[in-house]
């Protein structure tokens, strides 16, 4: 997996070298087998909560919508459950999906210019940006949340895209500058001259070079908003305007006493679909975004 | 190229015309980073140093200055202490187990064989689960009622009766810990691969030839050589668990009597729930960035220290 990612990243000049193959000379059956059962336990331990949270969701179980056989009550609970499984799924689509616009708009354009252009306060605003990351999102939210009030950004889908786009922004503008910087000059300079605005040389001749860099920031930031609970618990007040995380959260904590683990379980499957979907399909994009924040340290 | 030449040699007040017109163009891309960074990052930030030093009610607004009023009743709230003595502990365990068992895994899963392909991508799946579905979903599998926990640990004769592992102070810590184990082992592992990869192979056969053992040429050669990334994992790990929230608030709440209260959820109750003090919250988002801030800079300092050696 490691091994496939590097050969297409554009961005990594480092080194890179392929695990050898076996040390061991005496690699026989009997020597194996301690290693076998060792890793085959280890796979089991990580993915075992995945398959039991994916079984149980249509298992039958006490105090759930599915007391007894097999099916898909649990679900059908979520999807009655207050506004509804269909309006939390709008919700969390429609803030991941600004989310990844903002973003790689922001960071697209930021990194063009941080890697090709030369302007006062360029190293200030880099700088800048990359120092959001040093500090907490719980500091930044309380201000936040009364900005986005006084704004009349409060409690609403935009405000929160935006609060989250902010948070990739550190790691999309880096990783955008990184791939702009990893684009022979020549390519772009060549359009310049043969007349093509700046913007029309970014979109025909670059952006298609650095495609990898895109998916992977578009992914990391879908990720990011798909699964955030602290900004909307912080800053969406309206349950009918609550993404996915949190409304499978407050389902939780709203029947006093007694906690409806089928429709919980049928809440984490939906969620946790996409993201598990997502990562088998893009592994390498993902392992190289890994990597490109393992490079800035 | 051909056309760049043909366009040569440009007069001087050309240059500088051209070297103009492209730095407005720089600014242009950047403006939408400029906007966001600024509106919503520089300006926040100033905004909370204001909202410590001011009377900040969460319904009424700004009550103006009452400095250093926040910062007194912050540090002398009755669970601060206990939630910065917590959230430390808590820092330190996880920090301690998710590097251990990240490099251990690292070590395991480094050959390229398909079996190791297919660890690699089991311990990595949990990874791409969100921190609040990851909590979801061990809070039922730590159910009594639902979980498969309890019953295997009575089956193996471990436990007596149900289990409730969110129940008391310590099974609850140990139960998140478990949960974050599970959720980030495999980015710390991924991390410390591309470590151990960046090391040359040629150092370490060169030990082997002078006749150091395997264990001998982990402890001489690639520790040190994976100095580094070992930092950046502990500098990641030590300001994330500083940060834990998400986790605590899913799991436990806070509770079992307040015994599990980190320093982020004490924030935020402080803000949203009960109290709702938007200035004592914000004097405790102050003093919370100042130590993540210093403690940030000590370890980047350890590290080029170490590096110098």
């Amino acid at each position: 997996m490691t091994t496939t990612a590097l050969p297409a990243a554009p961005a990594r000049p480092q080194a890179r070298r392929r695990p050898r193959a076996p040390r061991s000379r005496l690699a026989g059956v009997a020597l194996r087998t301690p290693y076998w059962v060792l890793t085959g336990g280890l796979a089991l331990v990580f993915v075992f909560p995945l398959i039991w949270a994916g079984v149980a969701s249509v298992a039958p179980q006490p105090g759930s919508s599915q007391v007894d056989g097999w099916g898909l009550g649990n679900y059908a609970t979520l999807m009655e459950y207050q506004a509804g499984l269909p309006q939390y799924l709008l919700n969390s689509t429609l803030v991941s999906g600004m989310t990844v616009l903002f973003t790689l708009v922001a960071s697209v354009l930021g990194g063009y210019a941080f890697s090709r252009f030369k302007f006062p306060g360029r190293n200030v605003l880099f700088l800048l940006t990359l120092a959001i990351l040093m500090v907490p999102y719980a500091t930044l939210l309380i201000p936040l949340y009364v900005m986005l009030n006084a704004i009349g950004l409060q409690n609403t889908l935009v405000g929160l895209a935006l609060v989250l786009t902010v948070f990739q922004l550190p790691f999309a503008t880096f990783m955008m500058r990184i791939s702009f910087d990893a684009v022979p000059r020549e390519l772009d300079e060549a359009a310049l001259v043969d007349g093509c605005s700046s913007f029309r040389a970014l979109r025909t001749v670059l952006l298609p070079a650095v495609k990898p860099g895109v998916i992977t920031v578009g992914l990391f930031a879908f990720l990011a908003a798909w699964n955030d609970f602290v900004a909307p618990l912080i800053l969406i007040s309206d349950s009918t305007k609550v993404p996915l995380p949190l409304a499978v959260a407050n389902l939780r904590a709203q029947v006093m006493g007694i906690v409806d683990y089928g429709a919980t379980e049928a809440g984490v499957v939906v969620m946790a679909l996409p993201c598990v979907v997502l990562f088998l399909l893009l592994q390498r994009h993902y392992v190289r975004g890994f990597m490109s924040g393992a490079l800035k340290g | 190229m051909p056309a760049k030449t043909s366009a040569r040699p440009p007069t001087r007040p050309a240059v500088v015309a051209v070297a103009r017109r492209r730095a407005l163009h720089g600014w242009g891309y950047a403006a939408p980073t400029a906007l966001l960074v600024v509106g919503l990052f520089v300006l926040p930030v100033l905004l909370v140093g204001q909202m410590s030093l001011s009377d900040w009610p969460l319904l009424s607004g700004n009550q103006g200055l009452n400095a250093p009023q926040n910062y007194v009743d912050a540090l002398t709230h009755r669970f601060f202490w206990d939630s910065v003595v917590f959230t430390l502990k808590y820092t330190v365990i996880a920090t301690v187990l998710l590097i251990g068992l990240g490099l251990g895994l690292a070590l395991l899963v480094q050959e390229s064989s398909r079996w190791s392909a297919v660890l690699r991508t089991s311990i990595l799946v949990p990874s791409a689960l969100g921190l609040a579905s990851a909590s979801l979903l061990f809070y039922a599998l730590y159910s009594p009622q639902v979980g498969p926990l309890s019953p295997l640990l009575q089956r193996l004769g471990l436990a007596d009766g149900p289990v409730s592992f969110l129940g008391s102070p310590d099974s609850a810590l140990w139960s998140t810990v478990f949960l974050v184990v599970w959720r980030f082992a495999g980015f710390y592992m991924l991390l410390l691969m591309v470590g151990l990869q960046g090391i040359p192979h040629e150092v370490i056969e060169a030990a082997r030839m002078d006749g150091a053992n395997r264990w001998q040429s982990f402890a001489h050669v690639t520790l040190p050589l994976l100095r580094p990334s070992l930092a950046l994992c502990t500098v990641l790990c030590v300001t994330g668990s500083l940060l834990a929230f998400d986790q605590f608030y899913i799991l436990t709440k806070g509770g079992p009597d307040n015994s599990t209260l980190t320093v982020v959820q004490l924030i935020y109750n402080v803000a949203f729930q009960g109290q709702n003090d938007l200035g004592i919250a914000a004097a405790l988002s102050i003093v919370v960035l100042v130590v993540l801030v210093v403690v940030n800079v000590a370890q980047m300092r350890a590290m080029r220290a170490g590096q110098e050696d």
